[in-house]
């Protein structure tokens, strides 16, 4: 077996491109984000900045119940309001099932939704939706709207919703899934995943070790709720002014959904004001859009921030067993993993969030057997769906803090029991392949792979040497923890992104990408990617992202693709229109008498230079293209789609200090190292970094769903659900460990979700090294730790 | 109803509904740098100064800001020349989504108004009001700290 650390003859892990990263003029540096002073002085304009004639705002009904059928609704009084337009209803909407998930088609998520239906699922539900001249009027009338319900029994506990006669949600025939949808049972997902033989492997086992976890609710708290406007142009088309990271899934499925062609349909997603996977859902823009159809009137729909807390989409609750077999030596021969999702009332991403939960902590370890068994199940409670970390937050926090578990046992040290463990280039993720989306994954082969250094360089931040010496004398005591984490590069084989970029006559590009910035920075890193392959400044390059009428297409600003996917279109359309710059400068000379060869011409700032020292520069050639000789427009496009899924790899750390008389933990000091491949912007994948890491954070420790016994949420406000802010986040150092991914763009891999992956169990081992308590159950708020405190005390332990 | 007041230095009269709050106006009158994010004065997204003092706006009547003087973000800079605190949000790659930055600047308006030589503890207590999802709070921090030291050396 242990050939582990051998790397397979011819394999390219970029360590020898590494040092070229240093060639880069703008690649690797941080210039001004392309973006940012526009943001900083209010002048960038978000889907609800723009004012529209005679709009109408819309405001929904929401349901008070978690599981009722609509017996019947009467909107007479409310369509007595001043002001009110349309009310829009099951009862005159056509009924057409499909998913929320902004997935690729066709999505593997169950199509168990409708734009209304006749029974709602839960406190959050939609019943109805009031147009009116004015919010007040919509308001007002959507309180008047009488509905009788006939009451359900609700299911609220995920681990009794799947038994026999639990009440059953998604018993309308239309709901369909992928093979394994048993919606009678309310199961909206189900895998089983074996690589080995588990039964030999775990025999052989010196020690097994099994424990059991669970990690809550959590809220994606974009700063600018949901939002759409709508319209129609003047050729009569639907206008969608969108806060969304899918635009190109949000036109295809609005048109399948409203039953107009899909050429009728424009979606533009402006500046979009956060997203974390709550954007990738087509949400609430089909609402305005039947409105403005049906009335021929613009109309808005806002979510308030009580509805973006209820109504939208969450990260799904998991219970995780995890099963690892080892030796005494420390290495792993087998691990198993069994999980149980909550996906709420709906399965937006029921199968692929809980697949990745395997699919990015499992491979990190190599073993010799693993199992994976999962089961999502639907419950009267608000759905789940794709959150920053995509199922890596929920998998890291058993993973991690079982593999600490383990170590304790074997009596190793947590950082040595990983290092002999952990994945090394030129190795198999073995389980890729039975992991795909919905369907068989592509085969997958780690190339970059700087795991030990980030552990090297993360373990000197913190001072991991002090662990063991830490002030643990009074009330007050210190612990230190660390994990390991990979996350992936985009859908191998599924996502694919497409650019154009046209030249103008100062020599400046224009570049059009459906790329979605939704606050990342990919403006200015596609940008980035565009000046350097074409060798110009970065305000050389004007950016425009997108607008299913005027971008190519791109599947949209999620799992983790856009540097790695959109990136690598854009280099190609960017080489592309190199080449073309060549050509005409070869031509320029040869009018003129001077026969060049093509292999001897260079694009060096901002000029075609050939080996005898003739240059001309861009503007010159986009002006003889335009106006003089074989005019054309120098112009070019890339598409990229790639079966590799590179992961980037990083090791976290931190130092606590609990206080076992208020249960309080404090974070002093947080590291992460990461490797993303050559980090095309470093300072935004600090940023990058540093928020994803602050955002779990707070899942760690604080953020909660607190329902009533009614299933009604009751932490539906800023004030009552405790993210962190500015006075809970600890100082913090984000280290960018050095690797070049051969199948990146200039050596790029993914940075943005693999940061959310950590805090959990980082603090978690942490604060079972401070106190001697492992904690298994995320949040681990002040109550739980103190009551563990006191009961260990009296137990005498 | 008709309220007068002074916007980002200029006097102005505009009509409003008595019901109405500071947000609603602002951006109807074409101030849409004034964001909405939970309009219940949690998060600072809608922070604006009246009279010098950081106010949510989305809890404030317009009416109460009647006779009073109100500062917003484009009261604040250009491009042509923007606010120190704007070049350090913009320099210290503080702005990711930018939804929250507007209160985060004007915020710090206020507080380096106040006191030039904020500690990093101040500055904390400062962004505390506003809520973002974006930056991990590292460098917003440090852009308040750099905007402080360049304003201080102007």
């Amino acid at each position: 077996m242990n050939d582990r650390r051998k790397i397979p003859e011819g394999w390219d892990t970029g360590a020898e491109s590494i040092d070229s990263q240093d060639d880069f003029k703008v690649v690797g540096h941080s210039p001004e984000r392309v973006d940012a002073l526009k943001l900083a002085l209010g002048k960038g304009t978000y889907a609800d900045d723009v004012d529209l004639d005679g709009m109408l705002y819309l405001k929904v009904l929401w349901s008070p119940h978690a599981h009722a059928i609509i017996k019947s609704i009467d909107t007479s009084k409310a369509e007595a309001v001043p002001g009110v337009e349309l009310i829009l209803h099951h009862g005159n909407v056509s009924r057409i099932p499909y998913t929320t998930a902004g997935q690729g088609h066709p999505e593997p998520s169950p199509y168990d939704i409708f734009i209304f239906d006749r029974k709602v699922r839960w406190v959050g539900d939609r019943v109805a939706c009031v147009a009116a001249t004015s919010e007040r009027a919509a308001a007002r009338a959507v309180e008047l709207i009488e509905v009788e319900y006939e009451l359900l029994e609700p299911i609220f506990d995920s681990r009794r919703s799947a038994d026999e006669g639990a009440p059953v949600l998604h018993d309308q025939p239309e709901a369909t899934g992928l093979p394994d949808y048993e919606k009678d049972r309310n199961i909206a997902a189900q895998m089983l995943v074996e690589h080995g033989d588990m039964e030999k492997a775990f025999a052989s086992a010196d020690l097994v070790l099994e424990r059991e976890y669970s990690v809550p609710y959590q809220a994606h708290c974009c700063l600018e709720p949901h939002v759409a406007l709508t319209w129609l142009d003047e050729d009569n088309r639907l206008v969608v002014r969108v806060a969304t990271q899918v635009p190109f899934h949000s036109r295809r499925i609005l048109a399948r959904i409203l039953e107009i062609p899909l050429n009728r349909i424009r979606v533009i997603k402006p500046r979009i004001g956060g997203g974390f996977g709550g954007k990738q859902e087509i949400l609430l823009e089909d609402l305005p859009a039947l409105v403005t159809l049906r009335t021929g009137k613009p109309a808005r729909l806002m979510h308030t921030r009580s509805e973006e807390f209820c109504s939208s989409r969450t990260r799904h609750p998991q219970r995780l067993r995890w099963k690892t077999g080892v030796m005494k030596d420390g290495t792993i021969v087998a691990q198993e993993l069994e999980v149980l999702a909550n996906t709420g009332a709906n399965g937006a991403h029921a199968l692929t969030v809980q697949s990745c939960t395997a699919g990015k902590t499992l491979p990190l370890y190599d073993a010799e057997a693993y199992r994976f068994i999962m089961k999502t199940v639907y419950t009267n409670l608000p759905p789940g769906g794709a959150f920053r970390g995509y199922g890596g937050p929920q998998g890291f926090m058993a993973m991690e803090t079982h593999m600490d578990e383990v170590a304790d046992k074997l009596g190793m040290d947590p950082i040595a029991f990983r290092r002999m463990n952990v994945i090394a280039p030129g190795h198999d993720n073995v389980l890729a392949k039975s992991l795909g989306e919905g369907k068989e994954g592509p085969p997958q082969r780690i190339r970059s792979n700087a795991i030990q250094e980030c552990i090297d360089r993360g373990a000197a931040a913190i001072g991991w040497e002090r662990r063991d010496s830490l002030d643990r004398d009074g009330p007050i005591k210190r612990g230190m923890g660390m994990t390991c984490l990979m996350h992936g590069s985009g859908i191998p084989g599924v996502d694919m992104a497409s650019a154009r970029i046209k030249l103008n006559e100062d020599g400046s590009f224009n570049l059009h990408v459906g790329a979605t910035d939704i606050g990342t920075g990919s403006d200015t890193i596609l940008s980035q990617i565009a000046a350097e392959a074409l060798s110009v400044p970065l305000d050389k390059i004007v950016i425009y992202s997108s607008d299913t009428d005027h971008t190519p297409f791109d599947t949209g600003a999620y799992a983790s693709s856009t540097t790695f996917i959109s990136g690598q279109s854009v280099k190609k359309a960017a080489e592309g229109a190199g080449r073309q710059l060549r050509e005409a400068a070869l031509e320029m000379w040869r009018v003129h008498g001077k026969e060049k060869k093509l292999d001897d011409l260079r694009l060096e700032d901002g000029h075609v230079r050939a080996a005898d020292g003739d240059s001309i520069s861009y503007a010159d050639i986009c002006l003889s293209t335009f106006y003089e000789h074989d005019q054309h427009q120098i112009q070019d496009h890339g598409s990229h789609m790639t079966f590799e899924c590179p992961p980037p790899f990083s090791a976290h750390f931190c130092e606590v200090e609990v206080d076992t008389e208020t249960g309080g933990v404090k974070l002093l000091k947080y590291v992460a190292a990461v490797d993303c491949g050559v980090a095309i912007h470093p300072a935004s994948a600090e940023g990058q970094t540093e928020g994803g890491a602050v955002t779990s954070m707070g899942y760690a420790l604080s953020e909660d769903y607190i329902f009533d016994e009614k299933g009604k949420l009751l932490s539906d406000s800023f004030g009552d659900y405790k993210q962190f802010t500015a006075l809970d986040a600890p100082d913090f150092e984000t280290i960018l460990v050095k690797s070049f991914e051969p199948a990146g763009p200039f050596g790029a891999k993914s940075v943005s979700e693999i940061p959310a992956d950590g805090p959990g169990p980082t603090i978690a081992n942490a604060i079972a090294n401070a106190i001697g308590i492992r904690f298994r159950d995320l949040p681990i708020t002040p109550e739980k730790v103190r009551r563990a405190w006191l009961d260990q005390q009296s137990s005498g332990e | 109803m008709k309220i007068s007041l002074t916007v980002n230095g200029l006097p102005v009269s505009w009509e409003c509904e008595p019901h109405e709050f500071l947000t609603e106006v602002l951006r109807r009158e074409g101030l849409i740098g004034t964001k909405r994010g939970c309009e219940q004065g949690d998060c600072g997204a809608c922070a604006v100064l009246l009279d010098g003092v950081e106010v949510p706006s989305c809890i404030v009547l317009a009416a109460q800001a009647d006779g009073h003087e109100v500062l917003t973000i484009e009261g604040l800079g250009s491009f042509d020349a923007p606010h120190p605190i704007q070049r350090a949000f913009v320099d210290e790659t503080a702005i990711q989504c930018g939804y929250c930055t507007p209160g985060m600047v004007i915020a710090t308006k206020a507080l380096l108004d106040e006191n030039p030589t904020p500690e990093v503890g101040d500055v904390r207590e400062t962004l505390a009001g506003h809520v973002c999802r974006c930056t991990g709070y590292v460098k917003p921090i440090k852009a308040v700290l750099t905007a402080a030291e360049k304003m201080r050396a102007e």
